[in-house]
């Protein structure tokens, strides 16, 4: 494996499990995820989801960024990076949270691993190396990227703890939402998180590369009845939007990316301010946002539910019809919830829920373009949120 | 007097002294904690040979704040002069030395064209010194307007600049970021004054004559009354402090390092010494430099990401060093009038020369043909040695506090380096020498605490003065950590023996401001 300061030598990676993907990559659609080439679709779209919202699918995982953080102050360290009270999560345990530069402007969000009392891993869409590296200042930590040396699938969907079960994970439907444990696997360690981006029951497994072919081997041979299939970024962002997440890069511009100032948003301006907590005496962001929690934020994070089956791609979001109060960050055409949906970020005070908005939606029909006002309802929530989702253990299958 | 904890001010040099007495004066419990087992801090008088004294580190005042002087009643605690606008002599080994007083050259030999240019070139930068000066008192504005209100502090200094005229507003502007070899280069053909010129613009910095917004740093020590020698050296100045603090009531104690800044309840909770005495405080007042007081005693983790980042790459590190002499008797020098010997002595051949002198430090070598700034202020005050007997205190540049070599090791060639040139410029001088102390920076940093040994606590340049000293964001005296003031010479305005960042940083304080 090559150190990770080499990275640029090889212009598109292959993730450890790139063998099985490719074998699997019917259609031959690729895209680039970082430094690593992913599958958009294997088959077909439709048919992924289908098995991620009725069976499962499996997602190669491997290019998330992920850094380790160890040492005596790890703990103080991801506490003061972070919005939210980390000192409740106990080791064994996965935490959502989000970072704010000085300003109180998200510069990503992800999931933090707690290992133990002095180790943590954290996931992320962009690269954090330097963020983490230059907030470590005054801590007794150490940070490295783990990127490379973890292999990663995403299985998830309604039968995803049964796979895992038939797998021989024994006691793995005992794991709770947010929990971590680790199993052996075939003369490794197979860390299993009940983590996802589908709003669905499903888990994470991280493995080291070398295993990973095995793994999917493996996976695939006790998938087999119950109806397991690859899926790609196609379904895999079909299934986050309908789940209501937000994506960097999406649905908000990373604070450290952006060179307009009123371009980033806060966490209140993204639905998030559950994840921020004032009362922790200091985190960076802090200041800033105690003063936002004073005067209100300027934007909100919309769900909306749109007339009609166009999605409402990139449109304008209106409030009377006249004057522009927003725009749409993510939309589809949601076949679990029957309608057209969107994420939008609109100027408050416009986008309380219930509210009614506009969406201006442009499309084609042989190749003449059309436009109409679709009236959208502010819906609070996810779009799809099966019980299941959240019950320990889940359903049987 | 109010009941409850006090306000505690860390270090009793001059800043954290005047921040101490305005406190005290408007009724607040004060406790100065202080290191040493004296005031003083960088402005201090030491005995450093039996019977022979001399100011440590800043050796002159020309910027003391006139308005402290008087609202403190300094006079009256004990503050004098031994002399006041000393005449600057530029030091030469052949021929009659260049004499300057005030706006006038008085003696020397530079060209006519020279002579009648010197008046008003001094006559401009003392209008423009006189603009920045006025800025002394302000707290620097916000760089980020909420209201309208914050936006009046920078409107004031737009209009300090307005109201220099059309033509002077232009030049200030122009030259205002410029380095002052190219201004200098544009007004005279002297070399010697030149180079006297130059050694007002890079001392205590880490600037060369040709470095950009010398001129800045120039326009800052031309912003008061000129040289003067303080009765007694520069530590008199802190004596008297200390005296107008203790009869407003405050309580100075010595001998007690701060070694933590403590934290509780959503802002600062008090001090902890080294000694493991915690002190509950009502505020903490710190005249410590910004790294020392943000990163070593409070704490990177108290503040947040950015800001810590800015504290840390502060730019900081200490050029200058200083040589004491105790002599047996009144150095010589070329050229000088024997009435002269007790002015203020510039060892600066040319602007080059102390552009040259410079280029040592920015590869981490220290010049071997360094500036200089040399008095022997027993010429005016015999308080400071035996009498017949005299000290030569003098800035030496460039040494660089993180000298390639170690200063161990190059201590010795360097102070060697130093004498053989006063040799070279007053004969017989290395026979007079009873004993002789070096401070490099790193002496400095160790003696008086200061990361870096810079004396002006962070480079004073634009890129770090007004609304940007020490960093953006945490410029107004409140640093972040509620509580929590910042009062030295790393805030505005700067180095230089003023007393106006303690000042401010009180008032600030006492209006309950926040950063």
């Amino acid at each position: 494996m090559r150190p990770a300061r080499e990275h640029y030598r090889e212009v598109v990676q292959r993730t450890p499990f790139h063998s099985r993907t490719a074998a699997a990559n019917a259609l031959n659609l690729w895209h680039r995820w970082r430094d690593y080439t992913v599958a958009d679709a294997y088959v077909d779209v439709g048919l992924e989801y289908v098995a991620l919202r009725n069976a499962c699918a499996v997602f190669d995982l491997s290019p998330m960024t992920k850094h380790r953080i160890s040492g005596p102050d790890a703990a103080a360290f991801v506490d003061r990076l972070v919005t939210r009270d980390l000192t409740r999560l106990r080791p064994g345990r996965v935490g959502y949270c989000v970072w704010c530069d000085d300003r109180g402007q998200v510069i990503d969000d992800g999931t933090l691993f707690r290992f133990a009392d002095d180790e943590f891993r954290l996931c992320s869409q962009e690269r954090q190396l330097d963020w983490l590296l230059r907030s470590s200042l005054g801590f007794d930590v150490a940070i490295r990227e783990e990127t490379a040396e973890v292999a990663a699938l995403a299985l998830q969907g309604p039968t995803s703890c049964a796979v895992l079960a038939a797998l021989g994970l024994e006691g793995v439907a005992g794991l709770a939402p947010f929990a971590m444990r680790s199993f052996p696997f075939a003369g490794a360690e197979l860390l299993v998180s009940r983590t996802g981006f589908t709003g669905d029951l499903g888990y994470e497994l991280w493995i080291a590369p070398a295993h990973a072919e095995a793994l999917w081997d493996a996976l695939f041979a006790a998938g087999a009845a119950y109806g397991l299939k690859p899926m790609g970024t196609h379904a895999l962002e079909m299934s986050r939007i309908e789940a209501g997440f937000i994506q960097a890069g999406v649905d908000f511009l990373p604070a450290d990316h952006a060179v307009r100032t009123d371009r980033t948003r806060s966490p209140f301006e993204l639905d998030l301010g559950w994840l921020v907590d004032l009362s922790k005496p200091n985190f960076t962001g802090r200041r800033a946002l105690l003063e936002e929690s004073r005067i209100g934020p300027r934007y909100r994070l919309v769900r909306l539910d749109v007339e009609g089956n166009k999605p409402a791609r990139d449109a304008y979001v209106y409030d009377d019809k006249r004057n522009v109060i927003g725009a749409v960050t993510s939309s589809m055409w949601s076949p679990m919830a029957k309608a057209s949906i969107a994420l939008a970020s609109v100027r408050q005070p416009w986008g309380r829920p219930g509210d009614e908005l506009w969406a201006e939606i442009y499309y084609q029909k042989e190749l003449k373009w059309n436009r109409f006002n679709a009236r959208c309802r502010v819906v609070e929530g996810a779009f799809y949120q099966p019980p299941r989702r959240r019950a320990t253990p889940p359903p049987p299958w | 007097m109010t009941e409850g904890p006090p306000v505690v001010v860390i270090g009793a040099g001059h800043n954290g002294l005047a921040a101490a007495a305005y406190l005290a004066r408007a009724g607040r419990r004060v406790l100065v904690v202080e290191a040493q087992g004296h005031v003083g801090g960088a402005a201090v008088t030491r005995e450093f040979a039996p019977r022979f004294r001399v100011s440590s580190v800043a050796h002159l005042t020309h910027l003391l704040d006139a308005e402290i002087v008087r609202e403190l009643g300094l006079r009256r605690h004990g503050l004098e002069f031994a002399r006041t606008r000393l005449r600057t002599v530029a030091l030469a080994e052949q021929g009659e030395a260049l004499v300057l007083d005030g706006n006038r050259i008085v003696a020397g030999a530079v060209p006519d064209a020279d002579r009648a240019a010197y008046g008003p070139f001094i006559d401009r930068m003392r209008r423009f010194a006189a603009v920045l000066a006025r800025q002394h008192h302000r707290v620097p504005p916000r760089l980020a307007w909420a209201r309208w209100r914050d936006a009046l502090p920078a409107a004031a200094l737009g209009l300090d600049i307005r109201r220099l005229g059309r033509d002077d507003m232009r030049e200030f502007l122009r030259v205002v970021t410029m380095a002052i070899y190219d201004v200098l280069e544009e007004s005279f053909a002297s070399p010697a004054l030149k180079g006297a010129l130059a050694v007002d613009a890079v001392l205590g910095t880490r600037l060369g004559s040709r470095s950009g917004n010398s001129v800045f740093s120039y326009l800052h020590r031309l912003g008061g009354g000129g040289p003067a020698l303080p009765r007694g050296g520069v530590g008199s100045v802190c004596d008297a402090l200390a005296a107008a603090a203790r009869s407003a009531g405050a309580e100075i104690r010595l001998d007690s390092p701060v070694a933590a800044i403590t934290v509780g309840g959503g802002g600062v909770a008090g001090v902890r010494l080294e000694s493991g005495e915690s002190i509950a405080a009502a505020a903490v007042v710190s005249s410590a430099d910004p790294k020392t007081t943000l990163l070593r005693l409070l704490g990177a983790r108290h503040l947040e990401a950015e800001l810590a980042q800015r504290v840390h790459h502060l730019r900081s590190t200490g050029t200058a060093a200083k040589l004491h002499l105790a002599l047996s008797g009144l150095p010589r020098f070329r050229g000088v009038a024997a009435g002269d010997a007790g002015e203020r002595l510039v060892l600066a051949p040319s602007a080059t020369y102390v552009d040259e002198a410079f280029n040592a430090a920015k590869y981490r070598r220290y010049s071997s043909q360094p500036i200089m700034e040399i008095t022997v202020p027993t010429v005016h005050d015999g308080t400071l040695a035996p009498a017949g007997q005299h000290v030569l205190s003098a800035i030496v540049q460039f040494a660089p506090y993180d000298l390639a070599a170690g200063w161990d090791a190059a201590r010795g060639r360097f102070q060697e380096c130093v004498l053989e040139l006063l040799e070279r410029h007053a004969p017989g001088i290395r026979g007079q020498v009873l004993a002789a102390e070096l401070l490099t920076p790193q002496d400095i940093e160790r003696d008086f605490r200061i990361s870096g040994g810079h004396w002006h606590h962070g480079e004073l340049a634009l890129d770090q003065a007004l609304m940007l000293r020490p960093v953006p964001g945490a410029a107004r005296y409140a640093m972040p950590v509620a509580g929590l003031y910042l009062c030295g010479a790393g805030c505005h305005p700067g180095g230089g023996v003023i007393g106006a960042a303690g000042r401010n940083a009180a008032r600030v304080l006492l209006a309950g401001g926040s950063p």
